[in-house]
């Protein structure tokens, strides 16, 4: 753990992160959700946060955001201290979250979505020619495949939904994505989608993204780097060429062993 | 609408019953059913022909009555104001939001009107735009300030100011009806005069401007996304509170203007006591769904609230000219209005079907 904490440090020597979260704690009332999160991220890195539900990744994420601020430590970009006044502010600096689902609009086109609220204007009208042929030429320079971007979002899968997401915060000229779990409840094949979406973005290195995953096999295939979890601290860090499914496996059924042991220890305890 | 229901199901078959539906004719069929599922407008407007036809042709022992100029002039005054105000709510249902208090706008606009010209000595026309400001801008921002900042359901807020505008006018009216100011007289004819077509065509140009609204404008385009997904639309960086705020005093704005032209129409600026005036509330809710906005939020048409209102008023003003009871009339409203709920609750549950497939 202790390793962690210098490491940062000598990257910051050479290139400024793009993101660097320093000595970052929270707490809800007697809950203390995040005790002190160190992490970096460099210039075009996929970083893969991994944790169990309750360690603290959707704390940390509400932090990144913007949506909440942290109790003490700093959030550092591109080598300049920021604090994070909202959602909007955050997004203003570059920082955009894709959320699962919950981004698109039903009810709208493909390309009403991707330009929501940054629609192209002739005033006092839309330039609907103009989004769609924009939208059409940012999908196909993503290689998202979207028959239409006529068609309402309700029709198309979830996998091309998220490809939307993305799409619509790398071209509202997001520094940093932030994928809260892109692929949770999703088929192979839809997954595939949003890999290959994230291996394209690392390929043209501009973006860099944090991505909360699950599945550690899916995250070790697009992440640069693995980040762990445990207890609001990030207990692991490695680049994805060294680790392996195995070894995160290890690890978090280690932490899990040890849970229970304590919990039992305490249970006997107070018998 | 029954072969809506008729041609629904097909949807749901969805590709592989396409092969096996066999002949030609069937084939045609489905895209006909299609067709209307789909385009919601062309479906109302179905009924609006038939409508006519029934009522056009039925009593046609020579000349029919239902084409006289009269008849029109009337059929039009039904309509139009339906229509006027189901724009506004088209708008707040499609956020996500109904008014409620929009008939006693309607009341209490007329008697703003009324004390700006008569007692203040204020213009005529700018009497109007003033009152029209006032009372449709100024109620529909407290609806907005209500539901929107204070948080309560825009179903009871909009009853609760109903209520208190509905006191309001009957305390300052003292219960009584007022004339119309003399000054105005000349104005009647372009605002809604019982002689001639200035209501149905304010209806027409209104359809015009809130169409393209609703369909080209940034601010229809928001007021979709805030109704489908507020959570998303405000992720996006919508101001969802300024939407919702806006459409309140559209509403309002509708609901004023249509008041002051029923009054010019009528010729006397009334206090609609009691519930009266929930009426041209209710019409154009009704309006608004037969034509096809879904009461959920996320979806609706201009040009469909003009049909469900040219529906609701050929079916009213239909029984009065061909001299049949009125008596039944509430139950054809009733039924079309749970037809066209049903109608949006089931390809609702096709098109989640469709996204499926």
């Amino acid at each position: 753990m202790t390793t962690q904490q210098e490491e940062p440090q000598n990257d910051a020597a050479q290139v400024p992160d793009t993101l660097r979260v320093e000595h970052v704690a929270k707490r809800f009332g007697a809950v203390t959700a995040l005790v002190d999160i160190n992490l970096h991220l460099g210039r075009g890195e996929v970083l893969g946060l991994l944790g169990d539900n309750g360690a603290g990744k959707s704390t940390l994420m509400k932090i990144l955001c913007g949506y909440q601020p942290p109790d003490s430590g700093q959030i550092v970009l591109d080598g300049q201290p920021v604090a994070l006044r909202s959602v909007d502010h955050a997004r203003s600096l570059g920082i955009d979250t894709v959320y699962q689902d919950l981004a698109l609009v039903n009810q709208l086109s493909v390309y009403h979505n991707l330009f929501l609220n940054r629609e192209k204007v002739r005033w006092p009208l839309l330039s609907n020619r103009t989004m769609k042929r924009l939208a059409r030429q940012y999908l196909d320079e993503m290689g998202v495949n979207i028959p239409s971007v006529e068609s309402d979002v309700a029709a198309l899968s979830g996998g091309q939904r998220q490809a939307i997401a993305v799409a619509r915060a790398v071209y509202s000229n997001a520094k940093i994505l932030l994928l809260d779990e892109p692929l949770a409840a999703m088929g192979a094949k839809e997954a595939a989608i949003i890999l290959d979406l994230v291996r394209d973005l690392k390929r043209k290195g501009d973006v860099a993204v944090i991505m909360i995953a699950h599945n550690y096999g899916q995250a070790l295939e697009v992440c640069d780097r693995i980040n762990l979890l445990q207890h609001g601290e990030i207990t692991f860090d490695k680049p994805s060429a060294e680790t392996s499914v195995a070894e995160l496996n290890d690890i978090v059924i280690a932490e899990y062993r040890r849970a229970l042991e304590e919990r039992h220890r305490q249970s006997t305890n107070s018998r | 609408m029954s072969e809506t229901a008729q041609r629904a199901p097909g949807v749901a078959g969805g590709g592989p019953a396409d092969a096996s539906a066999g002949t030609d004719v069937l084939a045609r069929l489905r895209q006909a059913g299609l067709f209307l599922v789909r385009q919601r407008e062309a479906t109302v407007f179905l009924v609006v022909v038939l409508l006519i036809l029934y009522f056009g042709l039925i009593n046609s022992t020579g000349r029919s009555v239902f084409f006289t100029h009269a008849a029109l002039v009337n059929l039009s005054v039904v309509a139009a104001p339906i229509m006027t105000i189901a724009y506004g709510e088209v708008l707040l249902l499609i956020c996500g939001e109904i008014d409620l208090s929009v008939g006693f706008i309607y009341v209490f606009a007329p008697y703003v009107m009324y004390y700006f010209v008569q007692y203040y000595h204020v213009p005529g026309i700018l009497g109007i735009i003033l009152a029209v400001l006032v009372v449709g801008g100024g109620i529909g921002w407290l609806n907005g300030f209500l539901t929107v900042t204070l948080r309560l359901p825009s179903f009871i807020t909009t009853l609760g100011t109903g209520f208190v505008l509905s006191g309001l006018v009957l305390t300052l009216a003292h219960g009584e009806q007022a004339p119309i100011p003399p000054v105005l007289d000349n104005l009647g004819k372009w605002f809604g005069s019982s002689a001639n077509f200035s209501m149905i065509i304010w209806a027409v140009i209104l359809l015009a401007i809130f169409h393209v609204l609703l369909r080209n404008t940034r601010w229809g385009l928001h007021t979709i996304a805030v109704g489908g997904n507020a959570i998303g639309a405000r992720e996006a960086g919508v101001n969802v509170a300024k939407i919702k705020y806006g459409n309140f005093m559209l509403t309002g704005l509708v609901g004023a203007f249509t008041g002051i032209m029923i009054s010019f129409q009528t010729n006397v600026i009334d206090t609609f006591a009691g519930g009266a005036a929930y009426q041209p509330m209710f019409y154009a809710v009704a309006a608004a769904v037969i034509g096809g906005t879904a009461m959920l939020g996320g979806s609706g048409t201009m040009i469909g609230a003009f049909l469900g209102g040219a529906v609701l008023a050929i079916l009213t003003n239909g029984f009065e000219v061909i001299g049949i009871s009125a008596y039944p009339l509430q139950i054809y409203f009733g039924g079309a209005i749970l037809i066209a709920m049903i109608a949006n609750v089931q390809l609702a549950r096709l098109r989640g079907e469709g996204r499926i497939r």
